[in-house]
């Protein structure tokens, strides 16, 4: 890639692409420690209820096991202690689930005993040796019947402005429910902890989490240890999509069994406990109203949702949020409800709530505009905003004009038939939708620590995770451009908790927040470069530090070209073998803080719907995004690409499927949860708007990863309406949805 | 073959019906038709195995129970095939056995006495990468790198077996490797590449 200056900084291309095709790459449970023994947890098979006893002998008496930990043996856990007067000072509570703790079961599949051998084989051969006895008791999963009881329900946030409900005074209106099943992450990589006590309060973890620094804090703090007395190391991280936002059973269990044993202990979850012990995107149910005037004018939007949670802890999104103020309206009010399940917890998963809650909105607006026999992206276009409606504060920046005139283009918009199921080709029934996604873009604290060696390498190195959006080519890309420097000299390192502190990476913010604290730290370090260059240097004796500057490993004088030194022999005549140096870049500044902050995304989507069997194939898809600035060309067209086969999934296959007779999750594996493959992926255009927002961070870029799937189930069921008339309001669309008897 | 499980006694004509979840839980070669709870394996079974790997010929002990891709990943340090599923579903731990794809997890190391396995890490030549993993490289096909290289492994097949002649068949073929972060575009684009180019693999 070339700057302005012609000279070539950065190449297109993953900067750790070499190490993750020839398969040294290595991830959390692919580390191996001397004297490593292996756990395998025991899961329960009810619901709810208490256990009454657990038979460890047969087990223990297996070759190779040494132990069998669980309730009536697991040694004390100051984060278990709920009674904070009893509780170490330095620790607290542990959120959610305590594993191997009490004897209550909370959830079909919870961990109730941890078998610890000496091989992976004894481990995993001894599991259904454990025998536990239950005392059942009665509990609710299913969520559909659960819902209609209010006493079921907890409050969580109402809002208004102007007047609840006045959509149904409109011109034209639409009121409408809408169900989005239980989705899993379902990352390729296994969740694993290795934990490794060097001493008595002293532990090395790797672990597979999207935040290094997040996770040593959830383990000092549970374990009532000093912070820097916990290191975690998480180089590699085998996709997350949320899932790795906080530490689950695995941790504190490996945490337990390394200390009881007094050895390394590796614990890897198999795939089914990937489907119910770290997360999930919580079922949902929406009611969404809105109404227009004859002109199209948006007049009410009244937004209700639930989603469930588990009984021991309150899970919350933003799944209500974008109805506030993606478009301009006067009159909006939302409710937003939890419903306890008896279920494991579930978590953000990518997009989170916004993706929930623009499938609802997104796909009103389209059946409003059929009402108003508007074009779709007209009604979107007579309600766009710049300034957000909820907050009356301006958009940093927004394009998503843009983003429509190029899809209107690119998928050709011009050939959607205005009345559904009017277009045929070669057999199909053929429809267009679009849909617009929106997130937050936020901008947190980060510090970056930048050493400039004496042999021209710039290494950086900062506490954050890469779960593989490109974190490590992004921030390598914008050193090499803050520094005007060749690519190929500079190393960022992320991935381990002894690193200056990072965020968790997630909520699209890695970018925008680690971003600015590289900026920062390449400013800083020619700041200081120049400051040697003024000090040590003849030829720029007196000069002030503004009339210099650093590119190509020179300083320069920008008055006069032959006024320059090379950075290495700067540093050798300075008598310094390196300039190390740590920064910290803050939040958003009050200039910063005068807007409102969002990336957009607008997807269109041709497909075709078989009119003997319902199937469907799309056949295009085409993404855009409005995220100011896009660092890092390639991995960011990924980025779309990978939301677009995440939207596929949720539209088209994705859902959880639970036996509510037994509350045991029935599809816990690949084969019967079905994740898009290979053949299901039409030819897909990305295009970014790509212009520096000039006020959300000095880098002028913003996050993609939620976007990139937000709005997409929509666009895709708007399409399907288009194609057939039918409108799916409950996701996957199947073909019995679409009035086609299954086939099964 | 040492005998490797002992009865405890307990065995019931009643519990017969059990005896088939044992068969499929359990390394078949070991099993005869016991009851699952009532057998317990003693010791552990050890058994030789003599394998090639990536061109180097290895005479081992192993426990008879290891699966081809546990004795790769924990017992060799051959990490770079993948564990995502275990059930044969997921195409993570793709390699070559015999120049055939293979999903290691589902093959006991046992019965590939003599068998020459290709891994990932196999593939490239020192530093030198395979041409598979170039195109990788150059079209993004991947994003965390987790089913990488089995996506690789399955690549280099469907291209060597004539699966690559159309994006369509190429697609079909690799049906068998899920790639959760999406990457599956840039993945076509890679193997149609390399297939274009015509450069033996």
């Amino acid at each position: 890639m070339k700057s302005n200056n012609n000279t070539i900084f950065w190449e297109d291309e993953r900067v750790d692409g070499a190490e993750k095709v020839n398969g040294k790459a290595k991830y959390a449970a692919e580390h191996s420690l001397p004297n490593m023994a292996y756990a395998v947890f025991v899961t329960s098979s009810i619901a709810k209820g208490s256990i009454k006893n657990i038979d460890t002998s047969k087990a223990l008496a297996m070759p190779g096991v040494l132990d069998v930990i669980y309730y009536a043996n697991c040694p004390s856990v100051p984060g278990y202690i709920s009674n904070a007067a009893e509780r170490p000072k330095n620790a607290i509570e542990w959120r959610g689930h305590k594993v191997l703790h009490d004897n209550k079961v909370r959830f079909f599949g919870q961990p109730i005993a941890l078998v610890v051998a000496d091989s992976f084989e004894s481990a995993n051969a001894a599991i259904r040796f454990v025998k536990a006895e239950y005392a059942p008791e009665s509990f609710e999963t299913n969520f559909d019947k659960a819902r209609l009881d209010a006493k079921n329900l907890k409050t969580n946030s109402n809002y208004k402005r102007g007047t609840e409900k006045k959509f149904k005074e409109a011109f034209a209106f639409v009121e409408s429910e809408f169900n989005i099943p239980i989705e899993v992450h379902n990352a390729m990589e296994l969740f694993a902890t290795i934990a490794h006590w060097e001493g008595e309060d002293k532990v090395t973890l790797y672990d597979k989490t999207q935040g290094p620094k997040s996770t040593q804090f959830t383990v000092s703090r549970t374990f009532g240890i000093p912070d820097k007395n916990v290191r975690v190391i998480a180089e590699n991280v085998g996709g997350a999509f949320g899932s790795g936002l906080r530490s689950w059973a695995n941790v504190p269990a490996a945490c337990i069994a390394a200390k009881k044993l007094n050895r390394p202990v590796k614990l890897v979850l198999t795939r089914p406990q990937m489907f119910s012990l770290v997360g999930y995107r919580p079922q949902s149910w929406q009611k969404l109203g809105i109404g227009a005037d004859a002109a199209g004018n948006f007049t009410g939007i009244s937004h209700e949702a639930i989603t469930n949670t588990s009984r021991y802890e309150d899970f919350r999104e933003g799944i209500v949020d974008a109805s506030k103020f993606l478009y301009a309206c006067e009159n909006v009010d939302t409710k937003y409800n939890l419903l306890p399940l008896d279920l494991s917890t579930p978590v953000w998963m990518r997009g989170p709530g916004e993706a929930s809650g623009c499938f609802a909105l997104e796909s009103a607006i389209d059946e409003l505009s059929y009402k108003l026999k508007m074009d779709p992206i007209e009604l979107r276009l007579k309600n766009y905003t710049t300034i957000n409606p909820e907050n009356k504060l301006p958009f940093s920046d927004i394009n998503l004009k843009d983003c429509y005139a190029y899809g209107i283009n690119k998928i050709g918009w011009k050939n959607r038939p205005t009345v559904p199921g009017a277009l045929k080709e070669n057999g199909w029934l053929i429809g267009y939708g679009m849909a617009v996604g929106i997130f937050g873009a936020g901008k947190g604290s980060a510090s970056v620590r930048i050493v400039l060696s004496n042999d021209g390498k710039l290494l950086l190195e900062c506490g954050v995770s890469d779960m593989g959006p490109g974190t490590t080519t992004a921030m390598t890309i914008l050193a090499s451009e803050a520094m005007q420097m060749p690519i190929q000299k500079i190393k960022f390192k992320l991935g381990d908790s002894d690193l200056p502190p990072g965020p968790s990476q997630g909520g699209s913010g890695t970018t925008s927040t680690v971003g600015s604290a590289v900026d920062l730290a390449c400013k800083t370090l020619q700041q200081k470069l120049k400051e040697i260059s003024i000090k040590s240097v003849p030829v720029f004796a007196g000069m002030n530090s503004e009339a210099l500057e650093v590119k190509n490993e020179m300083v320069i004088s920008k008055t006069d070209a032959n006024a320059k030194m090379a950075i290495v022999d700067l540093l050798k005549l300075a008598n310094q073998d390196k300039i190390d140096l740590t920064i910290t870049s803050n939040g958003k500044t009050a200039a910063q803080l005068k807007f409102t902050s969002n990336s957009f995304s607008a997807h269109f989507v041709k497909l075709g719907v078989n009119p003997k069997d319902g199937t469907i194939k799309i056949f295009q898809v085409v993404t855009t995004g409005d995220a100011g600035k896009i660092i890092s060309p390639k991995t960011a067209r990924s980025q779309m690409l990978g939301g677009v086969v995440g939207g596929i999934g949720m539209a088209l296959s994705e859902k959880l499927e639970i036996d509510h007779k037994t509350g045991q999750i029935i599809n816990a594996s690949f084969g019967g949860y079905h994740v898009p493959l290979h053949s299901h992926i039409p030819p897909t255009d990305v295009w970014f708007v790509n212009k520096p927002d000039p006020n959300i961070n000095d880098i002028g870029a913003k996050g993609i990863g939620e976007i990139a799937l937000i709005g997409l189930a929509a666009a895709i069921t708007n399409a399907v309406y288009n194609a057939t008339g039918k409108r799916v309001r409950d996701l996957p669309i199947t073909p019995e949805k679409l009035g086609f008897k299954s086939k099964v | 073959m040492k005998p490797c499980f002992q009865q405890d006694g307990r065995r019931s004509f009643l519990k017969k019906s059990t005896s088939l979840v044992a068969l499929y839980l359990t390394p078949s070669v070991f099993v005869k038709a016991f009851a699952v709870d009532t057998i317990v394996p003693l010791p552990i079974p050890k058994e030789k195995l003599t394998i090639t790997i990536n061109g180097k010929k290895l005479n081992l002990e192993i426990d008879a129970r290891t699966t081809l891709l546990n004795l790769l990943r924990e017992e060799l340090a051959f990490t770079g095939t993948k564990k995502g599923c275990e059930m044969g579903q997921c195409g993570a731990c793709t390699i070559h056995i015999n120049g055939k794809r293979t999903k290691s997890c589902m093959q006991l190391a046992l019965t590939h006495q003599n068998n020459k396995i290709t891994t990932i890490e196999g593939l490239s030549e020192g530093e030198k990468l395979h041409p598979m993993q170039v195109a990788f490289i150059k079209h993004d096909a991947f994003q965390c790198g987790y089913c990488t290289s089995g996506q690789i492994m399955s690549a280099v097949t469907c291209v060597r077996e004539g699966n690559a002649k159309s994006r369509a068949s190429i697609q079909a073929y690799m049906d068998t490797n899920i790639c959760r972060c999406g990457a599956y575009q840039n993945i076509v684009d890679a193997i149609a590449e390399v297939a274009k180019t015509g450069v033996k693999i």
